[in-house]
């Protein structure tokens, strides 16, 4: 056991820091003020990750014959992650893409896919949304009936999708299907790709309960989807599916950023008053940040811990499995405490006068709860780690 | 950055968890319970064989040199098996109290036999007001013409009763931190009695310790400078406690786990049942975790990092409500059996409430952390 980074590695990490601090993009007051799905501001976006990509810190592993940096040092992708948080970077508009079809392209997409896909994911030329939840299909997401008959040399899809984030600005999608009615659930779903220009779709915002419309609905009404579409086999969908949810509960377990987190929350302690004493003077919230403090520091040893086995080939195992479920609902409980730190200020909106850090704690408050909820409700997660990790039996 | 165990550390626990399922199996748990003592001298006989009690002990003194890491997945291991008996007390705390704090003279004569299973220390430390700070050490050391003598009360001792060397938190003068020292005290010194204080975690034994006018038989570093020490140790006390307490969570969650996989009820296993599932998980997604922060606070300590204590006392934040969570949930996964005598889960379930409280429970240590943190 040693914690102290390697040469090459902390001259790698100055590097990466240095560049940030003079690339991250500024706030911007004008466009701060359109709404999120403005284009000025997704184009912006997207520079931002093309900007990103050409200095070489983007999707470092994957292999240079599709426009990656062919860098299988985990370590290194680590150091980025860990910077980007650090310097309040943006996030990546590209990030589906990024973490959940390029991974599984690159584990069973055909050549021509990996070709023809993977360097537009890269540079944020194209961007990719996923069609997985269905309004009957959300934890029993297998039972998803969005239908594609394949007719000829192509799919015919209708059915609907739901919950679909970045849909509005999204140039494609990766979508779940049925594509054998007759086989047991699992056995017939196929994996396709759908471009959103196609005839027949249409998008239509969500709003979430932060008054966002982060989230859509999509419709598919006799869209025509190329044969050539389809990833990995037919009928296999849910092999190929798998691996990609297994690369979105991974992204979902950021532990720099729930550091973070924690630093402002002491912060806010320790700047707000209540009931006539200094928060942070409150013997009961004082317990409540350090209890706080020994799950963020568990986490933080658990995720370099889980970095260690990665960079020696090991098997994440059993640990791996509860990063979903213990990441997401330790972020919400933080918001949680900043709010009753808050007290009467928590429920202030952005733009009201005298509201606490830009009214961020409020937003994250629900947007935590939601992330509890998506990629697999912590539910789920309970289901996974005690069936696939005890070995406990299936419920019926 | 390697955030890992060596092969010789996974090669030294795996070991460990051999001989200990062979050598210490619940029957003979069980059997300690009744023992006078609560202890084994044939398995600290045979742990000695395999150089356990000397793993901190610096190679010239007859020990292997180890570091707090490697002790920590030893206690692990041992925490799994709920060992009964001294080890901890005498292996890792007076240990480590004569390596930092005993003089040429007294490494020589007192290491050598802790090393080699010879000797059993303890720690003498708490008194009646059970407080950790310095203000609570008022066991008063008097300067007589021939050395000094110790008169008062020591409460909660471990092991009394089987040790031979006492390590005692004594006050030579005033009533801060200046001012206390610890001190060796021969456990058939003139004028030392122990009375057992029945407990409900009969792995472990503690005593009330009175001194009368007792002859001291040595100071561990100066008089009135053994506070820094007696810090150290009790962060050692946390990573040790931390590192055993882990070792049982992850004991009681495999044996309810497993229970629940053989029990039938509505004519299935009630492993099937998800609200046993998710308790299970919910122990899963503590435990391991958990793990991390107790390698790291061993890590610290070995590495002196700067924030050594403040690691120490979240591990023992955490493992404290973990532990005793894991136990309290396992429980209640075996049912009405693992409410019995006879069933075998008690002894986890004891030992958790044991170490919750043994050198400061976790609300202490989460005050203790707020501190370090600067609010």
């Amino acid at each position: 056991m040693d914690l102290a980074y390697s040469k090459e590695d902390e001259a790698f990490r100055k590097t990466v820091r240095t560049w940030l601090k003079a690339n991250v993009p500024k706030k911007d007051k004008t466009l701060s003020d359109l709404p999120p799905n403005d284009p000025r501001r997704i184009q912006r976006a997207k520079d931002w990750q093309r900007r990103l990509y050409e200095a070489g810190y983007v999707a470092l592993g994957w292999p240079k014959a599709y426009g990656g940096q062919g860098d299988s040092d985990i370590m290194r992708q680590t150091i980025v992650n860990e910077e980007l948080v650090l310097a309040r970077a943006p996030g990546l508009i590209g990030a589906s893409g990024l973490t959940m079809l390029g991974p599984t392209l690159l584990q069973v997409g055909s050549e021509e896919q990996k070709q023809r896909y993977l360097p537009k994911v890269l540079t944020a030329e194209e961007i990719w949304c996923q069609g997985y939840s269905e309004p009957g299909s959300g934890s029993d997401l297998a039972s998803l009936r969005t239908r594609a008959e394949l007719v000829g040399d192509a799919f015919i899809v209708n059915g609907q999708k739901v919950w679909t984030s970045g849909a509005q600005f999204s140039d494609r999608m990766f979508c779940l299907v049925r594509t054998d009615p007759d086989a047991p659930k699992h056995r017939g779903i196929s994996y396709i790709l759908i471009d959103m220009k196609t005839p027949g779709v249409t998008v239509r915002p969500l709003v979430q309960m932060t008054g966002d419309a982060g989230f859509n609905e999509v419709f598919f009404e006799d869209v025509r989807v190329p044969r050539e579409n389809l990833v990995g086999e037919l009928n296999q969908g849910w092999l190929v599916a798998n691996a990609t949810l297994f690369h979105e509960r991974n992204m979902l377990g950021s532990t720099t950023r729930t550091q973070l987190m924690m630093q402002n929350l002491i912060r806010l302690a320790r700047s707000h008053s209540r009931y006539g004493q200094p928060v942070a003077e409150d013997p009961s919230i004082r317990q409540q940040l350090a209890d706080l403090t020994t799950r963020v520091e568990a986490m933080k040893y658990h995720s370099l811990r889980q970095l260690t086995a990665a960079t020696k080939g090991r098997k994440p195992g059993i640990g791996a499995m509860v990063n979903k479920l213990v990441g997401t609902e330790l972020n919400h409980d933080i918001c949680a405490l900043a709010l009753e730190i808050m007290n009467s200020y928590a429920p202030l909106n952005r733009r009201a006068s005298h509201v606490i850090d830009n009214g961020i704690w409020p937003y994250e408050f629900m947007f935590t709860l939601g992330l509890i909820i998506g990629g697999g409700t912590s539910q789920i997660q309970k289901n996974i780690i005690s069936e696939r990790g005890l070995g406990m039996p299936k419920s019926r | 950055m390697d955030f890992g165990l060596s092969e010789e550390q996974d090669l030294l626990q795996q070991s460990a968890r051999e001989f200990l399922t062979q050598e210490c199996p619940p029957q003979f748990v069980r059997a300690l319970l009744d023992d006078e003592h609560g202890f084994s001298p044939e398995l600290h006989r045979k742990m000695a064989e395999l150089g356990w009690p000397g793993l901190l002990v610096p190679e010239k003194f007859g020990g292997l040199g180890l570091g707090l890491l490697d002790m920590a997945l030893l206690l692990e291991e041992m925490g799994r098996a709920v060992v009964p008996g001294p080890f901890l007390f005498s292996s890792a705390l007076a240990t480590f109290a004569l390596m930092r704090g005993g003089s040429s003279a007294q490494k020589k004569t007192w290491l050598p036999r802790l090393a080699s299973g010879d000797a059993i220390g303890t720690l003498a430390f708490l008194e009646a007001s059970d407080r950790l700070d310095a203000a609570g050490i008022t066991l008063k050391a008097r300067k007589k013409r021939d050395g000094y003598t110790l008169s008062g009360t020591k409460m909660f001792v471990p092991f009394a009763a089987v040790a031979d060397i006492l390590v005692v938190a004594v006050r030579t003068s005033g009533k801060s931190e200046k001012g206390v020292s610890l001190v060796l005290v021969e456990r058939d010194a003139p004028g030392l009695t122990i009375r057992p204080l029945d407990m409900f975690d009969r792995t472990r034994r503690v005593y009330e310790v009175r001194f009368k006018q007792v002859p001291v038989s040595g100071f561990l570093g100066k008089a009135g400078k053994g506070w820094k020490l007696l810090a150290q140790l009790q962060d050692l006390a946390c990573v040790a406690l931390s590192a055993d307490s882990l070792g049982g969570a992850q004991q009681a969650l495999d044996m309810a786990v497993e229970y629940t996989k053989v029990r039938e009820q509505f004519n299935r296993p009630i492993a099937s049942f998800q609200a046993l599932k998710h308790m299970a998980a919910e122990m899963v997604s503590e435990v391991e975790p958990a793990r991390s922060l107790v390698w790291y606070a061993a890590y610290a300590f070995d590495t002196r990092a700067k924030d050594a204590s403040r690691a120490a006392s979240i591990a023992k934040a955490r493992l404290s409500a973990v532990y005793t969570r894991t136990t309290n949930k396992a429980v209640q996964m075996h049912g009405g059996i693992g409410f019995t005598w006879e069933h075998d889960m008690h002894f986890w379930f004891k030992r958790a409430k044991w170490n919750e409280f043994a050198f400061g429970a976790a609300a202490y240590h989460r005050e203790r952390v707020a501190r370090f943190d600067g609010y």
